[in-house]
């Protein structure tokens, strides 16, 4: 019908309000139809109980220097380790042209002798070895994931394999010298 | 094609009303097969029959399971310990996986072969990529349920894959687990799709079905039915055949449920999920190892995008790539027992995609096959560089170029001159 209309050049009236009413009809339709999305979408987000773990305190008093631990924040492992004088000097003297992620050791740390970091791969998400005592290091002496070869070096900077950046610093402060929260 | 006279008066009663017994008649009974239809059009029935299978036993699965990150793993043990033939229903709905995927592969192998994939059947061929798609993401799930090591990690590893996607990556993954980590929200929502899945699997195999009766089977001739002594009824000629098939694919099921249960999964899934330790091997399911290969295959950069995301990309091009052989394909020849030349490369793709999931098994700094200096990562990179070559350059080109056998006249002559000659 509108075809006919409209290769002969001529628009009636009623046509284009009713193509008009059409087009708005679904319109409203639509964003109507996106509102009523909306909530089931975000309620697959974290919920407020999820995001009321959002933040750990954890003592460092018992880590001995050279040593490390895993703590749990937001369901995924934090490293806390206590580095030696030597670790310190490594990951410092390090340039910034030989990294593939380049960050200085101090903008990833608060206090020299702790790094903190999350423990989780930043190629797909499996959690490096190297925390625990006997664990391989990797060629950098800080972490290396089994699952696909990345090696991170004593500031948690990715040196080799396939992951793309450091490990992530987590949001933390230090309450008192040896106690600190995370998130 | 007239409606049936039904004589039962019950049956016409209900029939003239809503002519499901009519339609069921069409499409089950009357529908015209072409006549010379070799077993490797079993695997259509054969996948239908495995889907109603893992439907019947995941209902029965769930009146036992329980979705929670404490109980899951605990649950399922039950069932394998506890409950009236759990150990059964489970091993059944396992290995079943595995079955549904070794039917489906083999009936897309069969519609590459035979050309079943050109016009008309180009709706056909696509709601059946949906259907694997589908598939896969059901199949996915479903490995996270038991909640063991390999749940877990697969599931961490498999939706981090996302985070590759620049700006949305982060917010899209912590919006898949609704926390920040695998976790039970996961769990949780993990249940309810794969739940779902099956049922959308189950709308999407409808439509299949009737794209397929409105378009027809093909043959392997490739060449359409022309009269009707081209053709035979679907009953009782093929409905024997399926059911011969059906017999001798139960029993090919059963040695796996009752003698080798746990041959096809991993060990480490008997282990309970751990969030702080990685297991030290990852490997998918075996269904998924050949796009595994091809993910970790792409480890450098092009044009500046992170080799995360071009393997990411790959990945989804391998299948995506699917949807459009129907165009990519040029040749006017449908089955590959008249194209002497592409019959070579169908059978090097197929090779192609066993080395890719032999590579997707092994770990990337092993030896392929044990032959020194040849890493499985690069016989990697071969392997993807050639799955994309058969669809991108062998597909158009041969298809031009090649010189095609004589096609028969019809499936009829075909059949008569086989037959003289055997």
């Amino acid at each position: 019908m509108s075809q006919t209309v409209h290769s002969s050049g001529e628009h009636q009236p009623d046509e284009n309000r009713r193509d008009f009413l059409t087009l708005a009809t679904t319109a409203v339709g639509a964003v109507g139809v996106g509102c009523a999305l909306l909530p089931f979408v975000d309620s697959m987000n974290p919920s407020k109980d999820v995001l009321a773990l959002a933040s750990v305190e954890v003592n460092l008093a018992n880590i001995p220097v050279g040593q490390a631990i895993k703590v749990m924040w937001r369901g995924k492992p934090v490293f806390i380790r206590h580095r030696t004088e030597r670790e310190i000097n490594e990951a410092e003297d390090v340039a910034l042209n030989e990294l593939v992620d380049p960050q200085t050791d101090d903008a990833r740390v608060e206090k020299k002798e702790w790094l903190v970091v999350v423990g989780v791969c930043t190629h797909l998400g499996c959690i490096p070895m190297g925390t625990a005592t006997g664990e391989t290091r990797g060629d950098y002496d800080g972490w290396y994931c089994p699952c696909h070869g990345s090696h991170y070096d004593t500031s948690g900077r990715i040196r080799r394999g396939p992951a793309p950046l450091n490990l992530v610093v987590p949001e933390y402060e230090f309450l008192t010298d040896t106690s600190v929260r995370i998130g | 094609m007239s409606a049936p006279q039904w004589n039962n008066k019950v049956v016409k009663w209900v029939d003239d009303r809503l002519p499901v017994i009519s339609m069921l008649h069409h499409s089950a009974y009357e529908y015209p097969t072409p006549k010379n239809l070799s077993y490797m059009w079993n695997f259509g029935s054969l996948a239908g029959f495995v889907l109603v299978t893992m439907i019947l036993t995941g209902i029965f699965l769930v009146m036992n399971y329980t979705p929670h990150t404490d109980m899951a793993f605990e649950s399922v043990e039950r069932i394998m310990r506890d409950v009236n033939y759990g150990w059964l229903i489970r091993y059944i709905h396992m290995n079943g996986a595995s079955m549904f995927f070794i039917v489906v592969f083999i009936h897309i192998f069969r519609g590459l072969y035979y050309g079943s994939y050109k016009a008309p059947r180009e709706m056909l061929w696509w709601i059946g990529i949906l259907i694997l798609l589908a598939m896969m993401a059901t199949a996915f799930m479903g490995y996270v349920l038991p909640w063991g090591q390999m749940s877990f990690w697969g599931a961490t590893v498999i939706t981090n894959l996302f985070s590759a996607f620049p700006i949305i990556g982060d917010p899209l993954v912590t919006w898949l687990w609704g926390g920040f980590s695998v976790d039970n929200p996961t769990l949780n929502r993990f249940f309810s799709l794969h739940y779902l899945m099956p049922f959308v699997i189950l709308g999407l195999v409808v439509l299949h079905v009737w794209a397929l009766h409105t378009v027809r089977s093909n043959n392997p001739t490739g060449v359409e039915i022309k009269t009707p002594a081209d053709a035979i009824p679907f009953h009782p000629y093929y409905t024997i055949k399926d059911l011969y098939g059906m017999g001798v694919f139960l029993i090919f099921f059963s040695v796996f449920v009752f003698f080798a249960p746990d041959f096809l999964g991993h060990p480490d899934n008997y282990i309970p999920a751990n969030p702080l330790v990685t297991p030290p091997h990852i490997v998918p399911e075996w269904y998924f190892l050949p796009f595994y290969a091809i993910l970790r295959s792409i480890d450098f950069t092009i044009f500046g995008i992170p080799a995360k995301l071009l393997g990411v990309l790959a990945m989804f091009a391998s299948i995506m790539i699917l949807f459009v052989i129907p165009w990519l394909d040029t040749s006017k020849v449908r089955s590959s027992k008249f194209r002497p030349v592409y019959k070579w490369f169908f059978w090097l793709f197929v090779i192609d995609t066993f080395i890719l999931g032999y590579c997707g098994a092994k770990a990337p700094d092993d030896y392929f096959l044990g032959i020194p200096g040849l890493k499985v990562i690069v016989m990697g990179q071969l392997s993807t560089l050639y799955y994309f070559a058969h669809f991108l350059v062998v597909m158009p080109l041969v298809g031009k170029m090649e010189r095609t056998k004589p096609l028969p006249a019809s499936i009829s002559e075909s059949v008569l001159k086989e037959g003289a000659n055997a």
